[in-house]
């Protein structure tokens, strides 16, 4: 597979996956929150053409499930009707991009049938809805937070790089203290002293600030290096001598050569604060329920029941595979660019 | 209240009801060919000698049993002594142990107990009215401060004992006491040979701790120290000079070795249950139960659901005077929390059914009071047990002055917004189930409600120091049937009174009228008019939704089919009670 085109699937992949955790509410069946208390640990359904007769339809249906009144928790197909999945279906009502409600979803079935493409979790809640609105939580917490971190790690490289000395010194000690803080108590502790009313989604974005503010020093010292040999470069000696500003310096001819560097991290830095994500919501720091996030979603795995007997609630895990190959194959791309671009 | 207290508190009232005991019916007999008075065990004849291996989640903290507060050390502490009077865990009644009998004066304030002959520790050494003497000092001397120490105090004053003679003792109460033979329960007997120069030399504290070679540590249980290797294991052998039998004659315990091994999570636990490193196994989940099922009888084990426990689950409002604190936030919110139809209408919505099935897979009893249905002697059945109804909770809220907003929003008399908080702890994924399972519930009354998982801790400094929350989800276990177990729960001046704690005097009429009954329980002898009070207070309790309960869990064991004599009860310590009887087939 040539380059080029690895990294035209890797965009078009993140593209569409961060489309639909966009519009989640249109492509999700379902609320993230709808509780179907008749139906925890349901499987994944099975869309049909075919139906119990071996007749052909047209339209894809599915058989309700309905639980064996012999053995509780698990689950039977009735297959005495077929309820035919419907596109643009009304359904519960949804925030599009946080703007303007809508009831329309993209596709769905009749009650009391329901259509769980993914299963249920333990409160009979959908997880394919949950994965779309999930990721709506993981992305942004990526996002935000390598965005902190690399704000920060630019402006602190970029200044312990050009002016060096004491302000270098400092500055990369303060780092060194960063790097050695034990960041998991120091979040336990910004969540206990918090007061409870702030919602829990404030919360988790305030620690994922104190993340993104812990993880500055990593590009900072990258940043540093490149500015470091930047500023020694010629044309950068000439512009200082025609009398060119400290700012316009940086601004102009050094700041340039480490956007490379920059994009890489930043496509790094992402899926790691996804992972961040991840990590939080496993010790109980997420955001709080009935939120989703695919942290919450992966957190549940943790448990031997649902690995021993719910093989539907690893599809979470399986699908972010692709998503943070498709960040890496960028990052990849990217140095792979900027080694080819001579500085 | 340091969060440390609290825990002791907890696991005080939960706890410390570890005991030798036999099964069904213990009659005194004299051995044959000696004087020791032997307790002859009812239970059916199994076969001496073997091992069966134990996971505990961690490793002990003490071997001291005057210290113990943790679960995994009372339970090693539990197979190594023994106590005077026992609780039969089959029963859930009283019954002799190394006191062969005991005499409750008429006015119930002091008790006479009569000791076995010729038992002896497990370093060979008699026991006598001595140790008890000593045993007691040491529980009542305040420089110590054994968490046994709050059970023995009646009344506000410490039980006095003194020595009769060699074998009989007698213990002296403020105030007379109802089933104060039930303190005796889970008080191991300390051997005062061994004990009495570290006591007299302030040194006790660190007397038995884990590094104490075998040879220092004797007791009167079943086992005695083998071998301790931290991180890993614990290993416990036969007590040569136990003072059991069983029906033939033959010396108890049956197991020449108990090994203890420390896997420190649930599932690590089930996982070396069900793969044959551990014979048996306690406090797992309803989920975990289902998934050990499917393998039962290809890997020879069998599972036990024994129905509700003593532990009940409950949320509460934070009703605490909050006067001398800066929280008006959560003053404000006081007003809907103290008003009874602002509960009652909480109560009226919990989907108690829903917590059941979906929390605890089916394996719970839902719950409508303190008293659970596993406790025969103290359920009160005429209590009613009204259905899940929204519309009826509407209507309690429409009756104390709320409204909705067009948009489905709660508002108050003041039109603000019904919105609070519930506290659970993120280390206990049950209550933090049922905290969001309540919150879907209340959001269809149009309240806004957000569940906070806390580190425990972190929690506990909330509800006892700070007072800084407004709802909270919460479980007690208790450690006994007894209602006086409970008195420091309900009593309004109690430390685990936890909705509205260190009142001065009862805040309401009716938790005066609680504190009222459950005094006059604790100094009434009679079961029967006992009852009655403490049906009382259920009542008392139920009409007035100071906390709303949602669930007891069942307690569920399992063991290898080649363990005998096995019979789990729901009394803690649930599958450890009779070691002394398990053997291997």
């Amino acid at each position: 597979m040539s380059r080029r085109y690895k990294l035209w699937c890797a965009l078009a992949l993140l593209g569409a996956s961060h489309a639909l955790v966009l519009f989640a509410g249109f492509f999700a069946p379902y609320s993230y929150s709808t509780q179907n208390r008749d139906m925890p640990y349901a499987p994944p359904m099975r869309i049909h053409f075919i139906d119990a007769q071996g007749s052909l339809h047209a339209r894809p249906f599915v058989y309700a499930l309905k639980e064996d009144s012999a053995l509780s928790g698990t689950y039977v197909t009735d297959h005495s009707r077929e309820y035919p999945v419907h596109l643009f279906v009304h359904g519960s009502s949804y925030k599009v991009l946080g703007l303007f409600d809508s009831r329309i979803h993209l596709f769905g079935v009749e009650q009391p049938a329901r259509l769980f493409l993914l299963g249920t979790d333990e409160y009979g809640r959908d997880q394919f809805t949950r994965f779309l609105y999930g990721g709506q939580v993981s992305l942004a917490a990526g996002l935000i937070a390598a965005a902190i971190s690399l704000l920060l790690g630019g402006i602190i490289g970029t200044l312990a790089g050009f002016y060096g000395g004491w302000i270098d010194e400092v500055l990369m000690r303060a780092g060194e203290l960063f790097f050695a803080l034990p960041w998991l108590y120091l979040l336990f502790a910004v969540r206990a002293a918090l007061p409870l009313h702030i919602a829990q989604w404030q919360v988790f974005l305030l620690l994922l600030a104190v993340c993104g503010i812990i993880g500055w020093t990593r590009p900072a010292r990258l940043i540093r290096g490149v500015v470091l040999s930047a500023k020694e470069r010629n044309f950068v000696i000439a512009a200082r001598t025609f009398g060119a500003s400290d700012f316009y310096l940086m601004r102009r001819h050094v700041l340039p050569q480490t956007y490379g560097i920059i994009l890489t991290q930043a496509a790094l830095l992402v899926p790691q604060f996804i992972l961040a994500e991840v990590t939080l919501t496993f010790l109980g720091l997420g955001v709080g329920a009935p939120m989703a996030s695919w942290g919450g979603l992966i957190a549940s795995l943790q448990h031997y029941y649902v690995l021993a007997s719910y093989w539907w609630m690893f599809a979470p895990a399986l699908l972010l595979i692709p998503i943070f190959a498709a960040y890496y194959v960028i990052a990849d791309e990217l140095q792979e660019h900027l080694k080819s671009v001579p500085l | 209240m340091s969060a440390k207290t609290f825990i002791m508190r907890v696991t005080r009232s939960s706890a410390y009801l570890a005991v030798v005991c036999a099964v069904v019916l213990c009659i005194c007999c004299m051995a044959e060919g000696g004087s020791a008075q032997i307790l002859v065990s009812g239970a059916a004849p199994g076969h001496a000698g073997g091992k069966i291996t134990i996971a505990l989640r961690s490793d002990p903290k003490t071997l001291n049993p005057a210290l113990a507060t943790d679960i995994p050390t009372r339970d090693i502490i539990y197979c190594m002594n023994a106590d005077l009077i026992h609780i039969n865990r089959r029963t859930q009644t009283t019954e002799s142990a190394l006191a062969k009998s005991w005499r409750i004066s008429p006015d119930g304030r002091t008790y006479t107990l009569q000791l076995r002959h010729g038992v002896r520790f497990s370093d060979g050494q008699l026991f006598t009215a001595d140790d008890v003497i000593f045993t007691f000092h040491v529980y009542l001397d305040e420089k110590i401060d054994s968490p046994i120490r709050d059970l023995l105090m009646v009344g506000g004053k410490p039980v006095s004992v003194e020595k009769l003679n060699d074998y009989a003792v007698r213990f002296q109460l403020a105030q007379p006491y109802a089933a104060a033979e039930r303190l005796f329960d889970g008080m191991p007997i300390l051997p005062k040979h061994l004990l009495e120069s570290a006591y007299q030399n302030g040194n006790f504290a660190k007397a038995w701790s884990i590094s104490a070679a075998p040879g220092e540590i004797a007791g009167l249980g079943p086992f005695r120290l083998k071998e301790y290797i931290p991180g890993q294991r614990i290993v416990l052998e036969r007590n040569p000079y136990y003072w059991k039998t069983d029906r033939n004659g033959v010396h108890l315990p049956y197991l020449d070795e108990v090994e203890f091994l420390f896997v420190p999570s649930e599932d690590a636990q089930v996982i070396r249950f069900e793969s044959g490193d551990t014979d048996v196994l306690d406090g797992f989940g309803a989920q975990d139960y289902s998934v050990l099922e499917r393998q039962a009888s290809e890997r020879h084990y069998h599972l036990y659901d024994l129905g509700p426990g003593l532990e009940y689950n409950f949320l509460f409002f934070n009703l605490n005077d909050l006067t001398a604190k800066q929280l008006p936030q959560i003053a404000r919110k006081q007003e809907w929390f103290n008003d009874v139809r602002f509960r009652q209408a909480v109560s009226d919505a919990v989907d108690r059914e829903g917590i059941v099935r979906l929390v605890y897979g089916g394996r719970a009893a839902p719950l409508w009071s303190q008293v659970t249905p596993g406790n025969k002697l103290w359920a009160d059945s005429s209590l009613p047990h009204p259905a899940t109804s929204i519309e009826q909770a509407r209507d309690l809220l429409r009756s104390a002055g709320f409204s909705w907003r067009a948009d489905g929003t709660l508002l108050d008399a003041h039109a603000n917004p019904v919105e609070f908080s519930i506290l659970t702890s993120s280390s206990n994924a049950e209550r933090t189930k049922t905290a969001t399972i309540i919150q879907d519930d209340l959001s269809q009354l149009g309240m806004h409600v957000q569940v906070v998982p806390l580190d425990f801790h972190a929690m506990v400094d909330r509800l006892l120091n700070s007072f800084n929350y407004e709802a909270a989800v919460m479980g007690i276990a208790s450690g006994d049937t007894d209602p006086t177990a409970e008195m420091n729960v309900w009593v309004s001046n109690g430390g685990t009174h936890l909705w509205h704690l260190n009142e001065a005097k009862p805040a309401t009429p009716w938790e005066a009228q609680i504190d009222r009954l459950m005094n006059e329980q604790m100094v009434t002898m009679n079961y029967k008019k006992r009852k009655q009070l403490y049906d009382q207070v259920q009542q008392v309790i139920e009409q007035n939704a100071p906390v709303i309960f949602t669930a007891s869990p069942h307690i569920l064991a399992g063991a290898k089919d080649r363990v005998g004599n096995f019979h789990p009860s729901i009394l803690d310590p649930y599958i450890l009670w009779n070691i002394e009887e398990l053997y291997v087939r």
